[in-house]
């Protein structure tokens, strides 16, 4: 029986699984935060957080049972000289594992395994996300109150944001259309040479739509 | 031994298979915080790559 026996095999044998925890964490160590399927990510925390509490003991004794556990000098030294001093005002919880979604190809439930406080944020208008969601997690009640400026917001970023992948097509749909339309009246008599030469001149008018409107659609 | 009485028709037959598409369902989408977008909930919005107020990853094709 299974009982009270922790921990995820994730279908290797021992070895397998110890060296590939092994190479997880010394990729943490080393890039801060690393993509992998969700089940390799929560069985690699209890390994990352015991590692970094050796390193916020610091003495030699502890980066020799951190060097037993990665077998890599380089790691060890990032992990004792950057990581762990981090830490140092934290008791305990250093990972986060965060949901990304389903891999295309094999369907594996991916996450993000990442150090807190050392995030690498790809962030272009973090401010103005951040005051929006402060408001909304205080509660619906003030966000009426406050809603007419907010909502301007928010319609802002959704017509900023979305219009980037999908709306995209629309628009360059509608500028072929306008101008198919555009170019009826001058170039009837001559009924389309080549194909190719249209899509050039759609394309130009293209451009000069995209000018007008501001926003340039993707190709 | 029993035995069955006829032979199952064809119509019966993929009537009874064509059973499992029924209890397929649909994923519950919940609205993403920053972006709005339907996503699945607990996860990061591949919209606008935000979870629960941090930027995440950058979303494929910004």
């Amino acid at each position: 029986m299974r009982h009270k026996k922790r921990g995820n095999h994730l279908s290797r044998t021992t070895g397998h699984r110890k060296a590939l925890m092994r190479n997880l964490a010394a990729q943490v160590f080393e890039y801060k935060e690393i993509k992998t399927t969700t089940a390799k990510a929560k069985e690699l925390r209890s390994y990352v957080e015991r590692l970094i509490t050796y390193g916020k003991r610091g003495t030699l004794h502890h980066r020799r049972l951190a060097f037993r556990m990665l077998q890599n000098k380089d790691a060890v030294t990032n992990l004792f000289d950057e990581i762990a001093p981090a830490f140092e005002s934290r008791a305990g919880g250093y990972t986060r594992v965060v949901k990304l979604g389903r891999r295309r190809g094999d369907g594996a439930d991916l996450s993000l395994f990442q150090l807190v406080s050392f995030e690498k944020v790809a962030a272009p208008a973090k401010d103005e996300t951040k005051k929006t969601r402060k408001k909304s997690a205080k509660g619906k009640k003030e966000e009426e109150k406050e809603g007419q400026v907010q909502k301007a917001q928010v319609e802002e970023q959704v017509t900023e944001e979305p219009k980037e992948e999908k709306p995209a097509k629309k628009d360059t749909k509608q500028d072929k259309k306008a101008a198919e339309v555009t170019e009826q009246p001058g170039e009837e008599t001559v009924t389309e040479k080549d194909e190719t030469a249209e899509e050039d001149e759609t394309k130009q008018t293209e451009n000069e739509d995209a000018k007008d409107k501001e926003d340039k659609p993707k190709k | 031994m029993a035995h069955p009485k006829r032979k199952l028709s064809r119509s019966k037959r993929d009537t009874r298979r064509a059973q499992w598409y029924a209890g397929i369902k649909t994923a519950n989408l919940s609205a993403c915080d920053n972006c709005g977008q339907k996503k699945l909930p607990h996860r990061v919005c591949p919209n606008c790559g935000h979870y629960k107020g941090r930027s995440v990853i950058t979303p494929k094709g910004a």
